[in-house]
């Protein structure tokens, strides 16, 4: 069942391919309906799973035997969460495509590709299966950018490509150190996590973690390895843009807590304070930075620079000494986090993809009054502007109150100050955000926009789900907690053997 | 039980999320004409419930965060504050439902008001503090909504702005309360939080206080109150009254154990509320436009439920609220209804307004009576409940908060003064700059129903009402005002009153130069500007660039060395590899050439050539041997 969660786009993709020169609304269908399968499939798992712990659905087949690596996949709390978001972002990119973008099929292909990439590295419990799925990402995410970008698009998609690879040839090195570390050899991740590889040589294990962390921080992205999201997302299709921050940037922090966490528990709790550092720089660098951007893509790229930092900072929080109740709190704010920063920034990237696709520009200075040309446009974004600076009632509070009180409530003076510092986050997010609404969608018009139309039933249909989920979330939260919150348990108990 | 605790806050909040979310779906034009009826239903339902659960007293509890136990609650204090909440905002909307015409947003503007009154209930019968930041940060984006509610106009998005991100500076303070309330006592429950370990009460407290003072408008925030005039008037008399500013007085009555459990947080807390009295009634004094005079009196007035607060006065500092949320939306409402019929709020243009419009005048006047502490209106008898308490703590606090009265009665006496005198409006009425200038009957409904709270309800801190108050809100010990301070400070008030009615009449002017710090607000907002916003966005600007240039630029480089490295192999290394490989090849073939040489095909040179070579062996064997 989990395999065809996995395939079943894949499938979609060969049979595209098969029909000779399909139309376009042909494609676009086909692809709505296989997402629309693959996600009625993922609740069906969910449903499946119940709250409970441990892992379901789990799959092994024999792969490369000579290094005890296998075709192992399974599902628990952690995985289910983004497994549903994957599906559902795939699922409303379908529909928004429904504007059909050029060489549609191509397009179709190429996204379906990546969904199937996407479900499988969350699926995966094999450190090579999961790092096969990792690099194919970056494959994929390579020719949407190249392809189908706009501006300087070959350039940004090179630079993402080279930068998000050379992360991943650190992580192999990282999964080949557990590899060799381990006793047997294995790069089965559910024995990898049952007894820690090189628990006896604190060094190298840091070595291992060090590596491990720089793929993964690459990817996440944290500050100082940032620097090419903003003109990925720049030049990116609003698709694409959506998928990138949506899904491929939780692959670092899901790695984070599925194999650094877990697998190298001695060396997290070793190195937290340094990835506590690492995450505040994120949080702050990331919001300020964004403060000052013209550019509305390069504004929510640097929000998310922001938004991935509280993750990596709640991680490293549960990785310090302090309460046991916290820091499962900050966990699971943390995972919390993944699913919301999914839905919000999916919906803003969308939306600015609206603009884009009347106006060819995202320079907010030229825009204005937006409410007036485009009043259900204007109240999309306004939602999503308040959804991502954490207004209570929509999923970032629901992360974010998690994340604080549960770095906070750690108890150390340390953990303190570091929880303290990271709260003034959301009062810079909230000035950028209102710095947006006031210049771009309230006020008197522009000079652009006059060209901008109201969204279409396409992108109301696109945008609207991913913005309901996150006020769901936001008002009851218990559904996606209840299941989060018995991996969170685990993930610390593992932290602190 | 537990239905009614649920549908207090969600019969508010559902309707107006209906009502903003349907704009979009069913249309404006058709939602509409059916918001104002929509809103003042809910509203009535919404009192309802209030008045049933404050004698029922319903608690809710959810589990929401893990296994903290989080809820809603009514208790004595909530009772008080629902009641009131859904009292003013059913008057308020009632009055916007008279007054909004047909070419406004009405959906818009009904929802947000919904949500707004739903939130402040949450945050008022919340028993944890996640539930409370819940409500009391909606109540903060709402209000953003509704001062920017005219947003084509990019001054009034501006105040909007500042008004928000100045309560949510602030606010950061509750979100690291929750953290330290987790850390300290182990749970977020509000009971607790005196009760806990080490020093994690002063950090609850501290991050507690600050949120307070932000929403309360006390110094050094009192600024966005100022700019939060730019919204609709219905909204300035929501907002300044049962609403947002009462959030943050309503917090620190709330936690009064935990501000006496640090020992340092009461004392700083009534000093806040008794020098906020004092300098806004000071600014209120200066104002020239009547909404703005109104603001400043606000801060002021809400300084002594703040000063009530640190006094322990929980029964005075209530009484203070309740009162003064009457008073206020009333003083607010009738200068909406000038704003609107004569287009002006000006005090010097507002002359003879109350003659104009009887109903409006004499209600006003009950409330700006009410606002100067004459007896026997509510506010005089609140107010010296509040001061009683004060008294018992340190005579300074009571001097402060005496001479802050005497500043509440001047400038309530200016703004009475300002409109009953008989001169100007009627003029500028006939001129007319754009009022519509005639009153509807559902603007006019609210005005004696809140003149009549204005007047009376005084009572709740006055024998023989005060002592069932008391036990309502748990408050059993307080020190009450004594007839002789009750008598002096009405007394005073009158005098005062007087005082300023003379200087008026003879046209007295302080200099400019006094009155500039408090004619704006005492430059608040200029320093919040130069010394934080300003320096914050000039730090992002310089990150921005030190990301282009250094981090990204740093990144750049390291392709570009790697290109030049190629680059360099190419060029240097690769041709002496290649020139090496060639040289070895250009050797092989010169020496083939050369050994073709003695292949000449002819048998003497051969014997030649091997006689030579015999020749070259036995020289060789000879040496060698």
């Amino acid at each position: 069942m989990l395999s065809l969660v996995i395939f079943l786009p894949l499938a979609a993709a060969l049979g595209l391919c098969a029909v000779p020169a399909p139309g376009a609304r042909t494609v676009v269908w086909t692809w709505i309906v296989a997402c629309a399968a693959d996600l009625a499939l993922v609740i069906a798992l969910w449903i499946g799973h119940g709250n409970g712990g441990g892992i379901s659905y789990e799959e092994k087949v024999r792969w490369i035997p000579s290094v005890r690596a296998a075709y192992h996949i399974g599902v628990d709390g952690l995985s289910l969460p983004l497994l549903a978001l994957t599906a559902l972002l795939f699922l409303v990119c379908a529909i928004y495509s429904l504007r059909r973008p050029p060489q549609v099929r191509a397009f179709a292909v190429l996204f379906l590709f990546l969904q199937t990439v996407s479900s499988g590295l969350f699926a995966a419990l094999d450190l090579l299966l999961f790092f096969v799925f990792f690099d194919l990402s970056i494959v994929g995410m390579y020719f949407v950018i190249a392809g189908w970008g706009h501006g300087d698009r070959t350039r940004s998609a090179l630079k993402f490509f080279l930068y998000t690879f050379l992360g991943s040839l650190a992580l192999l090195l990282g999964f080949i150190g557990l590899y060799l570390g381990a006793e047997p050899h294995t790069f089965d991740m559910v024995e990898l996590t049952r007894t820690p590889a090189l628990a006896g040589s604190p060094g190298l294990a840091g070595l291992v973690l060090l590596a491990i962390g720089l793929g993964l921080a690459i990817k996440t992205p944290a500050v100082p390895f940032h620097t090419w999201l903003p003109p990925a997302h720049t030049d990116a299709p609003a698709a694409g843009s959506a998928i990138l921050a949506g899904i491929l940037l939780k692959m670092g922090t899901y790695g984070l807590i599925r194999i650094a966490m877990p697998m190298l528990p001695d060396a997290w709790r070793r190195y937290a304070w340094a990835i506590i550092i690492l995450g505040l720089v994120s949080v702050l660098y990331g919001a300020l930075v964004a403060f000052a951007q013209e550019d509305l893509k390069r504004l929510i790229a640097y929000t998310s620079v922001n938004h991935m930092g509280y993750i990596v900072l709640a991680l490293g929080a549960a990785g310090a000494a302090g309460e046991q109740a916290a820091r499962r709190l900050a966990v699971t704010g943390a995972v919390t986090q993944m699913v919301s920063h999914g839905l919000i920034t999916g919906a803003l990237f969308l939306l600015s993809g609206v603009l884009y696709d009347r106006a060819h520009g995202y320079d907010m200075g030229r825009f204005g009054g937006l409410a007036r040309a485009a009043p259900v446009f204007s109240g999309l974004v306004a939602l999503g502007a308040f959804a991502s600076l954490g207004l209570p009632g929509l999923s970032g509070f629901i992360a974010e109150f998690q994340i604080f009180t549960g770095v906070i409530g750690g108890g150390g003076p340390g953990l303190v100050v570091a929880g303290a510092l990271a709260i003034p986050g959301i009062l810079i997010t909230a000035a950028l955000f209102l710095r947006l609404l006031h210049r771009a969608v309230l006020g008197p018009p522009g000079e652009l926009t006059s060209q901008v139309t109201d969204v279409r039933r396409s992108e109301l249909a696109a945008v609207a789900p991913l913005l309901a989920l996150s006020a769901a979330i936001g008002v009851a939260p218990r559904f996606l907690l209840d299941v989060i919150e018995p991996v969170s348990s685990a993930v610390v108990a593992l932290v602190a053997r | 039980m537990n239905l009614l605790g649920r549908l207090l806050p969600a019969v508010p909040l559902t309707t107006g999320a209906l009502l903003l979310t349907g704009r979009f779906t069913v249309g404006r034009r058709r939602l509409d004409p059916a918001a104002p009826a929509a809103a003042v239903l809910a509203l009535a339902a919404t009192l309802g419930l209030a008045v049933a659960a404050a004698l029922a007293r319903p608690a809710v509890r959810f589990p929401l965060f893990g296994r903290l136990p989080a809820g809603l609650a009514v208790d004595g204090l909530s009772a008080a504050l629902i009641v009131t909440v859904a009292a003013v905002s059913l008057a308020v909307v009632v009055f916007a439902a008279g007054e909004f015409g047909a070419d406004e947003s009405r959906a818009r503007f009904f929802g947000l008001m919904l949500v707004f009154t739903g939130a402040m209930l949450v945050t008022v019968t919340a028993t944890d503090l996640a539930v409370l930041l819940m409500g009391w940060e909606v109540m903060g984006a709402m209000s953003y909504a509704l001062i920017g509610f005219w947003w084509r106009d990019p001054g009034r998005v501006g105040s909007a702005d500042v008004s928000f991100l100045t309560t949510r500076a602030a606010d950061l303070g509750l979100y690291f309360a929750a953290g330290a309330a987790l850390a300290g006592t182990g749970s977020l429950d509000l009971a607790g939080l005196a009760a806990g370990r080490g020093h994690w009460p002063d950090l609850i407290a501290a991050g507690a206080v600050l949120a307070a003072l932000g929403k309360s408008a006390q110094l050094p925030f009192s600024f966005w109150l100022s700019r939060a005039m730019d919204g609709p008037s219905p909204v300035s008399a929501l907002l300044h009254s049962a609403t947002m500013v009462a959030a943050g007085a309503y917090l620190l009555l709330r936690l009064g154990p935990l501000l006496t459990a640090t020992g340092w947080a009461a004392t700083l807390v009534a000093w806040a509320g008794a020098l906020t009295a004092l300098l806004l009634g000071a600014v209120a004094l200066a104002q020239r436009d009547l909404k703005q005079l109104l603001a400043a009196s606000t801060c002021a007035q809400i300084g002594f439920m703040v000063l009530a607060a640190g006094a322990g006065a929980v029964a005075g500092g209530t009484a203070q609220l309740v009162a003064h949320a009457a008073v206020k939306s009333l003083l607010f409402l009738a200068a909406g209804t000038w704003l609107s019929a004569l287009g002006t709020k000006d005090l010097g243009e507002l002359h003879g307004a109350a003659r104009r419009y009887r109903l409006v005048g004499v209600t006003f006047g009950i409330g700006a009576l009410a606002l100067a502490a004459v007896p026997p209106l509510s506010l005089w008898a609140t107010k010296d409940a509040v001061l009683a308490a004060a008294l018992a703590d340190s005579p300074a606090l009571y001097a402060v908060g005496l001479a802050a009265g005497l500043l509440s009665a001047g400038y309530a006496g200016r703004a009475l003064i300002a409109v009953t005198r008989p001169t100007g409006a009627a003029a500028r009425g006939a001129t007319g700059r754009h009022g519509t200038r005639r009153l509807g009957p559902l603007e006019r409904l609210p005005l004696p129903v809140l003149a009549l709270g204005a007047a009376v309800l005084g009572v709740l801190a006055l024998p023989p009402v005060d002592g069932a108050w008391r036990d309502l809100l748990g408050a059993g010990g307080e020190p009450a005002a004594s007839p002789a301070e009750l008598a002096v400070s009405g007394a005073l008030a009158l005098v005062v009153l007087a005082v300023t009615w003379t200087f008026v009449r003879r046209g007295v002017r302080a200099r400019a130069a006094w009155t500039a710090p408090a004619l704006h607000w005492l430059h608040l907002e200029r320093l919040a500007r130069t010394l934080v916003a300003r320096p914050v966005f000039a730090l992002a600007q310089a990150l921005a660039r030190f990301d282009d240039r250094v981090i990204d630029g740093g990144v750049r480089v390291a392709a570009a060395t790697g290109r030049r490295a190629a680059a360099l192999a190419d060029h240097r290394v690769e041709v002496r590899v290649d020139g090496l490989v060639d040289a070895v090849g250009r050797g092989a073939r010169w020496l083939g050439a050369a050994a073709r040489r003695p292949q000449t095909g002819q048998v003497h040179t051969y014997y030649a050539q091997a006689a030579v070579l015999l020749a070259v062996l036995i020289l060789i064997v000879l040496l060698v041997r």
